[in-house]
């Protein structure tokens, strides 16, 4: 008897152990977001989102030029890597089982584990040593290629979810591949695909390493590509490391708008996928 | 099937890029590295001076820092992330467990900078107060040597751990989705309680939850910013806790744009491409356990990429 009892009590403590364990994550979670909203707010005015940087010593300014410099560097990822992401996942769901299907579904898991510091390093030697100039190209690139392998594999997943049946009914219609992938295969998918890449859209907006000596930083506005542009997450960077109240008031409120805009990304991210599923029933 | 054909290449296309990009990567940081290498041969990596102005360099505290960081971060997170994964996928009543995947989820959201920003202007603090307050008996054994700065291992241990339990817990938890449920309910049939049933079912994916832990390594090893912000960037080998050190990541990110010399500058390269080759081997690894897991488990859903993971 002693010994179910010592038994039950281990299992016990296992199962206590384990929501402590939950509990223990979601401390630092909290924290962050608790931080992040009351220091952010107490810094976040209209001055924020209008007005350029002021040197040191003058208060107030904003990180206008940061936030357009973040739309310029996510908007040359996109271009990149949407292309090239979901044409391979096509690649990779409609020829599954090939031994390219099989190289790419590799690299593509490969690239999404290479450090993002290393991609940086990549852009820098193909995209800045060539033009000996640091610019807004170069650091879409870098952030482009991270993005690549995400929309790659996400595409590839969605696809393989469409019913085998809606392609064994285009093919029987007649349709040719090509047709049956575009007309009917991708559209069907299309809601997971357009949630993947936001999601990867996200997660691109708040890198910092790979723009660090790519895109560098820009205390002017700029939208030139051949130029050096700013960034919010190079911004919150350079403030947060400075010795500046002012300057930490600034990353604090760049941290609040980089953080809501991957909540509302992941959240709408989220309801299109339930409504898909719904959908699917 | 001229047109098959056609759409077979400009779509395989592509999927070749996606290859050749990985090998450039590599050809690129091998070719921006290659004056370092010839310079120093083997003995950039076992000697311990760093210093740019007489053209010296040896990388060794970086890897001391990278692994010394990772494997604390490892020690940390991982009970934690395993309790999630097991609490989520076994324990956890249905209505809980939609909302506890989205905020373990979120954890993984939160970019690396603003981990930094925290760990900054908050962690570093609290670590510095804990610090002062260790006992005297103890700051005098040599992993708790050193003044109380805040900045140092602990911090950057405690931030990475944070960052990488959620990709350990998604990946386990997909490990642990593939073990038969007739092997749980055998256990429980046979009078089990929860903790020996989960135990055996821990016991069956052994091999997955092990590269699960490794892809949480991966991670810890690139991670850049937030270590950057709070590791003290001090190229010393020390093995103290509270020691201001550095981390191969972060000596690229800080000294990258200053290397003004071409061997400097290929010195800090042939850092990343190690690290590249180092993430690459290990990430490697953490999939083939990962996958040979999942078939294993014959009638299973494969677990999903890590690449899924994060979404």
């Amino acid at each position: 008897m002693t010994r179910d009892v010592r038994r039950r009590f281990v299992s016990a403590v296992f199962v206590a152990a384990c929501a402590a364990a939950v509990l223990l994550a979601l401390i630092p979670l909290a924290m962050i977001l608790f931080f992040v909203v009351s220091q952010g707010l107490q810094a976040l005015n209209v001055a924020f989102f209008t007005q350029l940087p002021r040197p040191v010593g003058e208060s107030g300014g904003g990180m206008l030029n940061a936030l357009v410099g973040t739309f310029v560097l996510t908007g040359v990822a996109a271009l990149i890597a949407i292309p090239i992401g979901v044409i391979s996942g096509i690649y990779m769901s409609e020829y599954r089982g090939t031994r390219l299907a099989t190289a790419t579904r590799f690299a593509a898991d490969t690239l999404n584990g290479v450090p993002s510091i290393v991609i940086g390093i990549f852009a820098y030697a193909v995209a800045v040593l060539p033009f000996r100039q640091f610019s807004a190209m170069a650091g879409g690139l870098a952030l482009g290629v991270m993005m690549i392998p995400i929309i790659a594999r996400t595409t590839e997943e969605l696809l393989l979810l469409v019913p085998g049946a809606l392609r064994e009914g285009a093919l029987a219609l007649g349709a040719t591949r090509a047709r049956a992938v575009f007309s009917v295969i991708v559209p069907a998918a299309l809601p997971g695909i357009i949630t993947g890449v936001v999601l990867a859209l996200a997660r691109i907006a708040g890198e910092t390493a790979p723009l660090l000596f790519t895109a560098f930083n820009n205390r002017f506005f700029s939208t030139d590509l051949r130029q050096p542009i700013a960034s919010m997450t190079v911004q919150i960077f350079t403030y947060a490391i400075s010795p500046y109240e002012d300057w930490h008031r600034q990353a604090w409120a760049g941290a609040l708008v980089l953080v809501s805009f991957v909540l509302v990304c992941s959240l709408v991210a989220r309801v299109v996928t339930a409504r898909v599923q719904r959908l699917r029933g | 099937m001229r047109t098959e054909l056609l759409f077979r290449v400009l779509i395989g296309a592509c999927a070749v890029l996606l290859v050749v990009l990985v090998a450039a990567i590599g050809v690129e940081l091998a070719r921006e590295s290659v004056l370092s290498i010839r310079a120093f041969g083997l003995r950039f990596w076992v000697t311990t001076t760093w210093d740019p102005v007489a053209g010296e360099f040896g990388a060794l505290p970086f890897i001391w820092g990278t692994l010394y960081s990772s494997v604390l971060a490892l020690l940390i997170s991982t009970p934690i992330a395993l309790g999630i994964a097991i609490f989520i996928s076994e324990l956890s009543p249905e209505r809980l467990r939609a909302p506890l995947v989205f905020l373990t989820e979120l954890l993984a959201a939160i970019p690396s900078i603003v981990y930094g920003l925290w760990a900054i202007f908050v962690l570093v603090p609290i670590v510095r107060q804990l610090e002062a307050s260790t006992p005297e008996v103890l700051r005098a054994l040599p992993l708790f040597s050193g003044p109380p700065l805040g900045v140092g291992m602990v911090s950057a241990a405690l931030v990475l751990a944070v960052m990488i339990i959620p990709f350990t817990s998604a990946v386990a938890r997909e490990v642990l989705k593939t073990v038969p449920v007739a092997q749980r309910e055998a256990a429980y049939a046979l009078g089990a309680t929860r903790f020996e049933a989960i135990r055996s079912a821990l016991f069956f994916a052994r091999t997955g939850i092990v590269g699960a832990i490794m892809l949480g390594f991966g991670r810890a090893l690139g991670e850049t910013m937030a270590v950057t912000m709070v590791v003290g960037n001090n190229p010393q080998i020390s093995a103290s806790l509270f020691a201001p050190q550095y981390t191969m990541a972060a000596v690229i990110a800080n000294e990258f744009t200053e290397a003004t010399d071409e061997l400097y500058l290929h010195a800090l390269v042939e850092i990343g491409l190690v690290l590249f080759i180092i993430t690459l081997i290990v990430n490697a690894g953490s999939r083939l356990l990962i996958w040979a897991m999942s078939r294993s488990a014959a009638p299973a859903v494969a677990p999903t990429s890590p690449a899924a993971a994060t979404v």
